[in-house]
């Protein structure tokens, strides 16, 4: 009886996320280029992805992102809520947070869309560097072999810091203003402050931060194929650019496959390292 | 000015530039999109007029009409539909006693970090085989499966903050579970249960890879991936592509700011329950 409850959730779950997640577990044995009969491969695809050049530097893309999305977004977070944090009231910030979770809401694509005319060549970021006399160091920043992958990895910052920031603040909101009193009676400076009272207690949120960000940094897809489509070159290469072009135009469906589920296995450890990190007070 | 009231002045200081960064990009594409349609544009620059025609353009010859028409449709399908999917799967695992609810609930979790890119490629391949793709069902189905695991913990962690004491009442005075659920508790869920709806057609809307494989028909693409292909078309003519961009992002942005509460305390408290 009670099971009938649950079943209406169950059988979309099961049959539209899990059973082609592990569908694509089975087609990553095979060689197959999606037309013709798939020929059973074993473990060779798994090799493939463990040492092919191309897949090494989506590998490694996708760990400069992290640093995009969520290294500097959580650093960001924290000096800002904990300089906000030190001002007894916190009037005003309704409507600033309101836009922080701005970037939240829209569409990837639109996201996009708005930073490939920010880094245009005739677009807001050269215009402000020749405005204050910087004129030669503007560039196609998307189409650079240097500045492609940290544009689009400031455009992931661009995204997720105001989460991170609305997310520290209200986790200060739950920090007893005593223990900042206590602290500042103690003596402690503002730096002191922030690394024994603020970064500690934010530990929950930090977690939290650090979960969802690393997940949308390997799995990101949408920002890129707009921006820059893994180009130029390959150098902004990453897993999800590269499973759609190897299953949707590769015709090599089972390497595709091979590397998603490396993707989700990667996901699901690093979720699991975050919760444990987080909970484990040492 | 004494020590103390420069650090009083820290925090609104570093509020209003995070503001301002967050801020100037949406304004240059607002900007442009008000530029005359053609014109070679750079940066942020005043436009000379408000030149409307971009939005009509892109509204009617672009096609972005039928774009947000046929998103839409996705998100009427999607939405009610997960809810209620949700609520029902939230309400028995944290009521009542649902043999092997505590594996049923860990394994919707599991879902949690599965990737889009690890269910993409059968997805395409079955639902064609089924006939599904170029569908409303087969997206709807799609998002549905993947938005399910968040909507099972959300409810459930509502119905777990419910008194035992109100569903047993109820119980006594012969209630049955479905009608504890819909008279009795429904009522007071409603703040959660809109809170999950708006992050759905929020996550519905902006749904990208989904809709850019299974549905390959250009005359049934959702606004984003519609969007996604003008930009390949469109690329030199700026005041064309922001006012599309706009019209995309118009009705997720009117949801989140006529329910901005629930959206932020959904997304924070969603985040930290976990």
């Amino acid at each position: 009886m009670a099971l009938l409850y649950v079943l209406p959730a169950l059988l979309p779950y099961t049959l539209f996320a899990v059973l082609p997640a592990l569908h694509t577990a089975y087609l990553s044995l095979f060689d197959w280029d999606g037309v013709t009969l798939p020929s059973f491969t074993g473990l060779d695809n798994y090799r493939r992805v463990a040492t092919d050049p191309q897949l090494r530097a989506a590998a490694w893309h996708a760990g400069a992102l992290i640093v995009f999305f969520s290294v500097l977004p959580i650093a960001l977070g924290l000096v800002s809520a904990a300089l906000v944090a030190r001002r007894s009231g916190r009037r005003g910030t309704s409507l600033i947070r309101t836009l922080l979770f701005l970037p939240q809401v829209v569409p990837l694509v639109a996201v996009a869309v708005i930073w490939r005319w920010v880094y245009a060549e005739d677009g807001t970021l050269n215009q402000a560097l020749r405005a204050i006399g910087l004129g030669r160091l503007t560039d196609a920043w998307l189409g650079s072999f240097t500045w492609a992958l940290p544009a689009v990895g400031l455009i992931g910052t661009w995204v997720v810091a105001g989460l991170c920031m609305v997310l520290f603040l209200s986790g200060t909101q739950r920090i007893d203003q005593e223990i900042y009193e206590a602290a500042r009676m103690d003596g402690a400076g503002p730096l002191r402050e922030f690394w024994s009272v603020t970064v500690p207690l934010l530990r929950p949120e930090m977690a939290v931060a650090l979960s969802i960000t690393v997940i949308a940094a390997l799995s990101s897809f949408d920002l890129i194929y707009i921006t820059t489509g893994g180009g130029p070159g390959n150098t902004t290469v990453v897993p999800g650019i590269l499973i759609y072009r190897l299953a949707f135009g590769g015709g090599a469906v089972g390497l595709a496959g091979a590397l998603a589920v490396v993707l989700t296995a990667v996901i699901s450890v690093a979720v699991v390292v975050i919760n444990r990190l987080a909970k484990d007070p040492s | 000015m004494t020590a103390r009231q420069q650090r009083g002045l820290a925090g609104p200081v570093v509020l209003t530039v995070f503001g301002a960064a967050v801020l100037v990009p949406f304004l240059s594409l607002l900007l442009a999109s008000l530029q005359p349609a053609g014109t070679p544009l750079t940066g942020l620059a005043w436009p000379d007029g408000v030149h409307l025609e971009n939005f009509v353009h892109a509204w009617s010859a672009a096609g972005f009409g039928p774009l947000l028409r046929s998103s839409t449709v996705i998100a009427l399908a999607v939405v009610p539909a997960a809810v209620v999917c949700a609520t029902l799967a939230g309400y028995a695992l944290a009521t009542m006693d649902v043999p092997g609810g505590g594996k049923l609930y860990g394994y919707l979790l599991l879902g949690l970090s599965i990737p889009t890119e690890v269910t993409v490629i059968p997805l395409y391949y079955d639902l064609r085989a089924l006939g599904l793709t170029n569908t409303v069902p087969g997206l709807a189905l799609a998002e549905i499966a993947a938005f399910m695991p968040f909507g099972v913990f959300w409810m459930r962690a509502h119905f777990a903050t419910v008194p035992r004491s109100l569903i047993e009442a109820a119980r006594l005075d012969g209630a049955s579970s479905w009608t504890t659920l819909w008279r009795v508790l429904m009522p007071s869920s409603r703040p959660a249960v809109t809170t999950l709806g708006v992050l759905y057609f929020v996550w519905s809307w902006n749904q990208f890879l989904l809709p850019l494989i299974l549905i390959q028909d250009p005359s049934k693409r959702t606004a984003p991936a519609g969007l996604g292909f003008f930009t390949g078309q469109y690329d030199v003519d700026v005041p064309l592509l922001a006012a599309a961009t706009l019209i995309v992002i118009a009705p997720v942005v009117a949801v989140y700011l006529f329910f901005q509460r629930h959206f932020i305390n959904g997304v924070l408290s969603g985040a930290l329950k976990g």
